[in-house]
């Protein structure tokens, strides 16, 4: 009975079944590459807009204002008693010849405050460079010169277009007047943007248009070189040791449980144990490459002793039973044949806990690193900053034209970053073997 | 070729730790976050205009600044210790016992807290309780029974108030600003109530948690230490209120506008008379014992209270110090120049 009733249907074949969902199937297999693309799509998205956002703003930091102007060395002003002796030249007030250039310049202007006024046009660094010039050639003194001075802040700004010169003067940072000067300077084709030496070249400071990099790239430099001497011996040995010497036990596997979970430890944490224990009971001194490369060496360790590792692993078993059989001792075996071929791993993982390193602020704020040094490091002990320190100082500055400038040292950083990642890929690529 | 490499690394490894300065040449600061710029600028000059090295200055805030001024004598300690408020006795006490014993105290001018807004909006004008109302965790209700804040708009403070809902941005507790705009416009707008008064009477811990509490129900956004990124968040949203530095708004003044503090806009001339109600005095201390080891405070300290420095048409004042009256400058700079140790602090 109950077959007669179902007769009318056909027995489903399996080819059938498989049919009917294979749409499903196509669909779902079109809607997670749609995602995994949308993923992709909307990552790379960020990251121009980041890029965009962060060169839109900090290109315009590469290049800084200069007023060209006749500046008169006059010899009574630098070396009235005429003795070329060195230390008096250096003494010399080179801010009167710029006040002297200015008030030539604009003949008008008599009133007090409005000297001050036009006086604060040129930068205050101004005259340090005029001393340079004249410590390099004596026989500027007597002499006028047309000279590119470097232009205060403000000005640099409303050259540039960040101060909209069209807002009423109440709300505008430079008033009408000094506008005026500059209006007047630009016709008279006095007023030139030129490549941002000083950026490269000095250390911070207060004011924007001195401010510079230089110490806080040679900060890094000597952080990362230390960081490097400590992390990739006691790493490598480390690894080594734990994939090929070490015994299998309950011992080992603590350790690697604990390697694996430094990994993770937020870095702060190695802030304030670097605080505690070189700073406190070591006495290693505060705000110095020393202490931020023994920070960073932590926290760059279990990075480097998981990466190591790997690359050890991967290198085939027959290499070190070859290399037994033929009499070397185990050490031989690991020094001799093993370390070279699993090197490129370690170095790729060396370079990436580097970039890290390079990177990172957290720790250091805990160390005395957050600091206003002008002077560039000439050393290990000597006090400094990091770049990505400079930045969050920068960034934190109500000057205006330290916006552009955070933006530009974050370029800077960016390139430091992309160019050792880049290199790690490099390596990987060239010197990887595969079994 | 290795074994060259490894011998060098440990060279250099042991000649860092063996040159560690034990006589430090160059003078350390470290203290509050608001002086950092005033600081900066004084030793920057200082390092130009001068024969010794630029001092390092650090940005702790002042109660670690305080922490490590006091933690002792010697070169592994600060020497000047930047602050945003006058040493706590627990502090001058602290500092007595690790043997800091003679302080120089020097008052050197005044920040202003601006509350600003976008400059396409309307000015503001609030009155202290005002702001304690809109910003306060619990109010008292007509009855004088503290509730849980209910104002959601500023026009149901006082109808004259932009019909707008309550969005303050400002700094975290962590930083001397906040302790300041608590202290100052918080604690001065609460008292002026009876609930709160009579609360002050009877019980003192209670009237500080309901004055200094700030509401936790998204009115008030804590928008972190950056005050450049609050300037840039108010120029996108015309309703917010920003809570900063006077600095930031001298600087920005192009994009942001000040509210009125009970008819008083915040400028230079009335924070330094006093008018505008949200001020405070800002200090540097200078460690006694360490004039004459470490060269050049005493240098440092007359260069800071030097005229072309902090005074009204010196450079800090491009810098945004509002500087003190000139009686006061003279004879605040002969003690300082003089170093004559500080009392302890009545609290």
């Amino acid at each position: 009975m109950n077959k007669s009733s179902t007769a009318g249907a056909p027995p489903r074949r399996t080819i059938e079944i498989v049919n009917a969902s294979l749409k499903r199937r196509y669909a779902r297999e079109r809607r997670f590459r749609a995602l995994g693309l949308t993923a992709v799509v909307l990552g790379v998205f960020f990251v121009v807009l980041l890029f965009a956002d962060i060169i839109g703003k900090g290109h315009t930091a590469f290049q800084q204002t200069y007023v060209r102007l006749p500046v008169t060395f006059d010899a009574a002003v630098i070396d009235p008693s005429g003795t070329g002796d060195p230390e008096v030249l250096r003494q010399a007030n080179y801010g009167a010849l710029i006040r002297a250039a200015l008030r030539e310049a604009f003949p008008e202007v008599t009133e007090r405050r409005e000297i001050r006024a036009l006086g604060a046009m040129i930068s205050v660094g101004a005259p340090s460079h005029l001393r340079d010039q004249v410590l390099a050639d004596r026989g500027l003194i007597g002499t006028t010169q047309e000279v590119w001075l470097l232009a205060d802040d403000d000005i640099d700004m409303l050259v540039k277009g960040h101060i909209d010169r069209k807002l009423p003067e109440s709300e505008r940072r430079v008033n009408d007047q000094t506008l005026g000067w500059v209006e007047r300077l630009e016709s008279e084709g006095r007023v030139a943007k030129r490549f941002n030496t000083i950026f490269f070249t000095h250390g911070t400071s207060r004011e924007p248009e001195l401010a510079g990099i230089a110490g806080a790239l040679a900060g890094s430099f000597y952080t990362l070189l230390l960081t490097l001497l400590f992390s990739f011996p006691i790493g490598v040995g480390a690894a080594l040791y734990l994939e090929e010497f070490a015994p299998k036990n309950r011992w080992t596997d603590l350790i690697e449980v604990n390697i694996n979970n430094l990994a993770a430890v937020p870095s702060i944490v190695f802030g304030l144990l670097g605080l505690a224990v070189f700073i406190g009971i070591f006495g290693v001194p505060r705000s110095t490459p020393l202490v931020a490369a023994l920070v960073l060496t932590l926290m760059t360790l279990p990075t480097i002793i998981i990466a190591s590792r790997a690359a050890l692993k991967s290198v085939p078993p027959s290499i070190r039973e070859a290399a037994l059989g033929v009499g070397a001792s185990p050490l031989q075996t690991q020094l001799h044949h093993v370390l070279p071929l699993a090197m490129p791993g370690m170095l790729t993982g060396s370079i990436i806990g580097m970039a890290q390193a390079l990177g990172e602020t957290a720790p250091l704020l805990m160390i005395g690193m957050i600091a206003f040094i002008v002077d560039i490091p000439s050393g290990f002990t000597s006090p400094s900053t990091v770049l990505p320190v400079q930045i969050f100082l920068w960034a934190d500055s109500p000057e205006r034209a330290f916006v552009e400038r955070t933006s530009a040292a974050i370029m800077v950083l960016l390139a430091f970053l992309i160019l050792m990642n880049l290199s790690a890929v490099l390596l990987r690529r060239r010197f990887e073997r595969r079994w | 070729m290795r074994r060259s490499a490894i011998t060098t690394a440990i060279t250099v490894a042991l000649a860092a730790l063996s040159t560690q300065a034990l006589a430090r040449d160059s003078i350390w600061i470290a203290g509050s976050s608001t002086v950092f710029p005033f600081s900066t600028a004084v030793a920057e000059t200082f390092g130009r205009e001068s024969s010794f090295p630029t001092p390092k200055v650090e940005s702790l805030g002042t109660g670690g600044g305080f922490k490590l001024f006091c933690s002792g004598v010697g070169v592994d300690k600060s020497d000047i210790s930047n602050a945003s408020r006058a040493m706590k006795r627990s502090e001058y006490e602290q500092c007595q016992a690790n043997g800091v014993t003679e302080i120089t105290e020097v008052k050197f001018g005044y920040d202003g807290i601006a509350i600003a807004n976008s400059k396409g909006a309307p000015v503001i004008d609030l009155t202290l309780s005002e702001l304690w109302l809109a910003l306060a965790k619990d109010v008292p209700n007509e009855a004088g029974e503290f509730v849980a804040n209910p104002y959601k708009k500023w026009s149901e403070i006082n109808a004259n108030l932009p019909d707008a809902a309550i969005e303050v941005l400002g700094p975290p507790p962590t930083s001397g600003t906040r302790d300041a705009f608590v202290e100052l416009a918080m604690e001065g707008g609460c008292n002026q109530f009876d609930a709160v008064k009579a609360l002050k009477e009877s019980d003192q811990d209670t009237h500080k948690a309901v004055c200094h509490g700030v509401r936790e129900d998204g009115a008030f956004v804590e928008a972190g230490e950056n005050d450049n990124l609050i300037v840039q968040k108010l120029v996108a949203n015309p309703n917010a209120l920003g809570i900063f530095g006077y600095s930031f708004l001298d600087q920005n003044g192009d994009k942001i506008q000040g509210a009125r503090i009970a008819g008083v806009e915040p400028t230079f001339e009335t924070i330094a008379d006093g008018s505008y109600p949200v001020s405070r005095s800002i200090y540097f201390y200078v460690k006694n014992a360490h004039v004459g080891t470490i060269p050049g405070i005493a240098e440092y300290v007359a260069e800071f209270t030097n005229e072309k420095a902090w005074g009204p048409d010196g450079y800090l004042a491009d810098k945004g110090l509002i500087s003190l009256p000139d009686e006061m400058r003279a004879s605040v700079a002969a003690k300082a120049q003089a170093l004559a140790p500080m009392d302890q602090p009545s609290k």
